[in-house]
C-alpha cells in the first residue's frame, strides 16, 4: 500500500486496531517517505513494538525482527557459516576422493542469514520493515556496527563479498532507555517519544482491542489505571497492562471493578511487591471511590 | 516553497541550536524535504515533522514545543521578553544560591586563573619529598587554600582503573570452553578438513561502569570542592561511562557539564547547575530520586557505586533503608565514602550512616590524599575483595586498616 497522506496513514491504521496520536503518524509517514529509521522511545508497555507489526501488515510485507541483548554480535545479527553443512561437504568431498576447495566451502549456499542480512537481501524484492527491537540492551559495539549498516544499507562479508540494496527496507528501532542510546545513531532516525495515551485514547485502544469488554467495566479499569500513573511508582502500568488487566477481568465476568477483585487481581498490572504493597487495600478503595463518582 | 517562509525556516533552526538543541545543516535539509510531504498549512502536521527531525532526546521535546509555539505565530509586543525567558531559563532554571566552587579562590593574588595556574606548577616543582608526604595525609578539611591547590595537582596523577567484568562479547582467546568454528574451520582446510587445532574464544572484559553520587550539604561544604575535582579527574581518567550526581536536599546530575576538557569551566558549569549547594541532607530522598530517575538508566552492566556523605541525614531514615537496600541490589558493588572516617574518634553513629551501613559493601575513608589512593587500590580489585567481605560491619574494619598515615585508630 502506498500512502499519500497521513490521514490515510493515521485511519488505515485505526483499521488495524492501533489508536495512533498524530504525531506518530506523522513520523511515521515521514520515516516512509524519506526512507529514514524512526527511532521510537516510551516506557514499557505503549505498544512500540505493535507499532512495527502493523506498519507491516499494513505494507503488505514481512516482518523481520532483530531482538537486541548484550553481546549481540555479527554472527548472531548478520550471518553466521553453517559449520556442520561445512563439516558434513568436507566428508562427502573425502569419500568420492576429492579435496575441498575454499572458495567453495564459504560459499552462499553455506551462510546462515541472521536479520540483517535477510532485511537487506530482501529488500531488492520487496523491502521489508526491519524491527530492532530494544536497542538499549545492546552494547556500544553493535551500535556502531548497526549505524554503518543503516547508513548505507550494505554489509561485507569477506567471503563472499558486498551486499548491499539501493532500496532500503522500513527500519523502526525501540527503546526503553536503559542505557543512552549514542547520539550519532539518533541523528540517522527521525525520532518519536511515545508518551502514555490520555483517558480517552487509552479508553478508545481498550475498545478498539477488546470490544466484548463491557462499557462500565472498560471506563473503569482506564480511570483506575490513569490514577495509578499518578501515584508514585516504582513501574508505573503500560497500555499493554490496561489491556491484559481488561482480558483478565473480563475472563473473570466481571462486570464492574470492586475491591476485593481489584485486590486480586493487582499484580496483573503492578510488577513490583513494593508498588503492589502500596496499592493494595485502603488506597486502591479510594481509587475507586473516586472514579465511581467521576466517571460513572 | 515562498522564500520567506524557507528564510524562517532557517531562522528557527538557528534559534533552537541557540537554545541548545543538537541542530544541524542535514536535518534541516531533510526537514526542508520532508515539507514536500506535507501541507504546510496544517499547523499540526508542519509542527511534528519538525519536531520529529529536529528532536531526538525526550529532554528536549517541551523546551522545543514551546520554542515552536513562540516563533511561528505572530509577534507581539511581550515577544522579546518571551524569548528571554526561554534562552534564560534553558541555561538555569531558578535562582542560583552563590556556588561554593567559585567562591573559594588563591587569597595572596586576585589575578585571573592562568597566572595562578602557573603559580601551581612551580609549587608542583618545588615541593620535596617529605612535603608530598605531609600533604598526603593532611585532612582536606584542614588546608589553606595553596594546599589545596598543590593536592588538586597531586589528585591529576592519581591512577584510576575500575575492575572489570566479563562481558557477553567474545573474541579470540585462550580459554578453553568455547569453541571458534569459524576458525577451526578454516585451519582444518589447510589440513584437508581433518581438525588438528581447535581454536577458541574467550569473554572479553570490560571496566565496570562508575556512579558517583555526592553529597554537597552545609556539612560536607569543607570537601566539596576538592571532591568535585576528585570526581572531574576520575571521570576524565577512565574509559568507561562514569555518571555523576550531587545532592543536598534533592538530586542533580552534573554528568554533561563534567565532560568539558576545561576544569575551570566545568566546575562553574556545576555551579550553575545545582540549586541547593550547602543546604540540608535529605539521602533518602535523594536517593529515591535517583532509584526511580536514573536507576534504570545508568545502573546495569555490573556497575559500581559511590557515595560520598558524612550520613547527617535530616530525612526519613526508614526511606533511606529502603532505599539503600533497592540500590544495593542494582548494583554490583556499593561503596560509601564518609570524610569523618578519617578522624582518630569517629564511630559511624548518625541515624543516616546506621540506616545505610548492613547495605553497603565497603564503607571507606576520605579525607585526605592517602585516602584516595586507597580507593583506587580498592576500586581496581573489586571482583577479588567483594566475596571476601561478610558484611559492611567488616568492611568497615578493612577500610580502617589500609588507612595507615599515623592516625592511630582503635579497630
Amino acid at each position: 500500500m502506498n500512502f499519500t497522506s497521513i490521514d490515510q496513514l493515521q485511519s488505515a491504521m485505526h483499521e488495524q486496531r492501533y489508536i495512533a496520536e498524530r504525531g506518530l503518524a506523522t513520523s511515521l509517514y515521514l520515516a516512509l517517505k524519506l526512507h529514514r529509521p524512526l527511532f521510537l522511545e516510551g516506557e514499557a508497555g505503549v505498544g512500540k513494538t505493535e507499532v512495527a507489526k502493523i506498519m507491516a501488515s499494513l505494507l503488505d510485507t514481512e516482518l523481520i525482527r532483530l531482538q537486541c541483548y548484550e553481546g549481540l554480535d555479527v554472527h548472531h545479527a548478520v550471518y553466521e557459516w553453517n559449520y556442520t553443512r561445512q563439516m558434513m561437504h568436507i566428508r562427502l568431498l573425502e569419500a568420492s576422493g576429492e579435496k575441498a576447495k575454499e572458495s567453495e566451502l564459504f560459499g552462499p549456499e553455506f551462510l546462515l542469514r541472521r536479520p540483517l542480512l535477510q532485511a537487506i537481501e530482501q529488500s531488492r524484492e520487496k523491502p521489508p520493515v526491519l524491527l530492532i527491537d530494544e536497542l538499549d540492551r545492546s552494547d556500544e559495539e553493535f551500535e556502531a556496527f548497526l549505524l554503518e549498516v543503516l547508513s548505507d544499507f550494505q554489509i561485507t562479508i569477506p567471503e563472499i563479498g558486498t551486499i548491499k540494496t539501493s532500496n532500503p527496507p522500513v527500519v523502526v528501532i525501540t527503546s526503553n532507555r536503559t542505557r543512552e542510546v549514542h547520539d550519532a545513531l539518533k541523528r540517522r532516525c527521525l525520532y518519536y517519544w511515545i508518551d502514555y495515551p490520555s483517558f480517552e485514547k487509552e479508553l478508545e485502544i481498550v475498545r478498539t482491542q477488546l470490544p466484548e469488554a463491557p462499557a462500565q467495566l472498560a471506563r473503569q479499569i482506564t480511570g483506575f489505571i490513569q490514577a495509578l500513573r499518578e501515584m508514585d511508582l516504582y513501574k508505573l502500568p503500560g497500555v499493554a497492562e490496561t489491556l491484559d488487566w481488561t482480558t483478565a477481568l473480563v475472563a473473570l465476568d466481571q462486570k464492574a471493578l470492586d475491591p476485593i477483585i481489584v485486590d486480586e487481581t493487582l499484580g496483573a498490572i503492578l510488577k513490583y511487591q513494593d508498588d503492589v504493597e502500596k496499592v493494595k487495600g485502603d488506597q486502591a478503595r479510594l481509587i475507586l471511590e473516586r472514579i465511581k463518582a467521576g466517571v460513572d | 516553497m515562498s522564500g520567506q517562509f524557507l528564510h524562517n525556516l532557517l531562522l528557527f533552526g538557528r534559534v533552537l541550536r541557540r537554545l541548545g538543541l543538537d541542530i544541524n545543516p542535514g536535518r534541516m535539509m531533510d526537514l526542508v524535504s520532508a515539507l514536500d510531504h506535507i501541507e504546510i498549512g496544517q499547523k499540526f502536521d508542519f509542527f511534528f515533522a519538525a519536531r520529529t527531525l529536529l528532536v531526538h532526546d525526550r529532554e528536549d521535546l517541551a523546551l522545543f514545543d514551546e520554542a515552536f509555539e513562540l516563533f511561528w505565530r505572530k509577534p507581539t509586543e511581550s515577544w522579546d521578553v518571551e524569548w528571554q525567558g526561554l534562552t534564560r531559563r534553558r541555561k538555569r532554571s531558578g535562582p542560583v544560591v552563590t556556588p561554593p566552587p567559585l567562591k573559594e579562590e588563591p587569597p595572596q593574588n586576585d589575578d585571573s586563573t592562568s597566572s595562578s595556574g602557573q603559580e601551581l606548577s612551580i609549587i608542583e616543582v618545588t615541593r620535596t619529598y617529605s612535603d608530598r608526604e605531609l600533604l598526603r595525609h593532611k585532612n582536606f578539611a584542614e588546608m589553606s587554600a595553596e594546599e589545596s591547590e598543590a593536592v588538586k595537582q597531586m589528585m591529576s596523577h592519581l591512577l584510576w582503573n575500575v575492575s572489570e567484568r566479563k562481558t557477553r562479547r567474545h573474541r579470540i582467546g585462550k580459554g578453553h570452553r568455547l569453541i571458534d568454528m569459524r576458525r577451526t574451520l578454516r585451519q582444518s582446510l589447510r589440513s584437508e578438513g581433518e581438525i588438528i587445532n581447535w581454536s577458541y574464544r574467550e569473554p572479553k572484559s570490560k571496566p565496570r561502569p562508575l556512579i558517583v553520587i555526592a553529597d554537597i550539604s552545609g556539612s560536607m561544604e569543607r570537601y566539596t570542592r576538592l571532591l568535585l575535582h576528585f570526581i572531574y579527574g576520575m571521570k576524565a581518567a577512565l574509559r568507561q561511562p562514569v555518571e555523576a550526581f550531587v545532592f543536598s536536599t534533592r538530586l542533580t546530575r552534573i554528568t554533561r557539564p563534567l565532560q568539558i576538557r576545561d576544569l575551570d569551566l566545568a566546575l562553574k558549569n556545576v555551579g550553575l547547575l545545582v540549586h541547593d549547594w550547602a543546604g540540608g541532607t535529605r539521602i533518602g530522598e535523594s536517593l529515591k530520586t535517583f532509584n526511580f530517575e536514573w536507576a534504570r538508566r545508568v545502573l546495569g552492566r555490573g556497575a559500581v557505586v559511590l557515595i560520598i556523605s558524612d550520613g547527617w541525614d535530616r530525612g526519613d531514615v526508614d526511606l533511606l533503608k529502603r532505599e539503600m537496600a533497592r540500590l544495593k541490589r542494582n548494583c554490583f558493588s556499593l561503596i560509601w565514602l564518609n570524610p569523618l572516617l578519617g578522624a582518630p574518634d569517629y564511630e559511624p553513629l548518625t541515624r543516616g550512616i546506621q540506616a545505610a551501613l548492613p547495605n553497603i559493601d565497603h564503607f571507606l575513608p576520605v579525607h585526605n590524599l592517602a585516602s584516595l589512593e586507597d580507593l583506587a587500590v580498592r576500586l581496581s580489585d573489586l571482583n577479588g575483595s567483594r566475596n571476601s567481605v561478610g558484611g559492611a560491619k567488616k568492611s568497615k574494619h578493612e577500610g580502617r586498616q589500609v588507612h595507615k598515615d599515623g592516625n592511630s585508630f582503635m579497630p
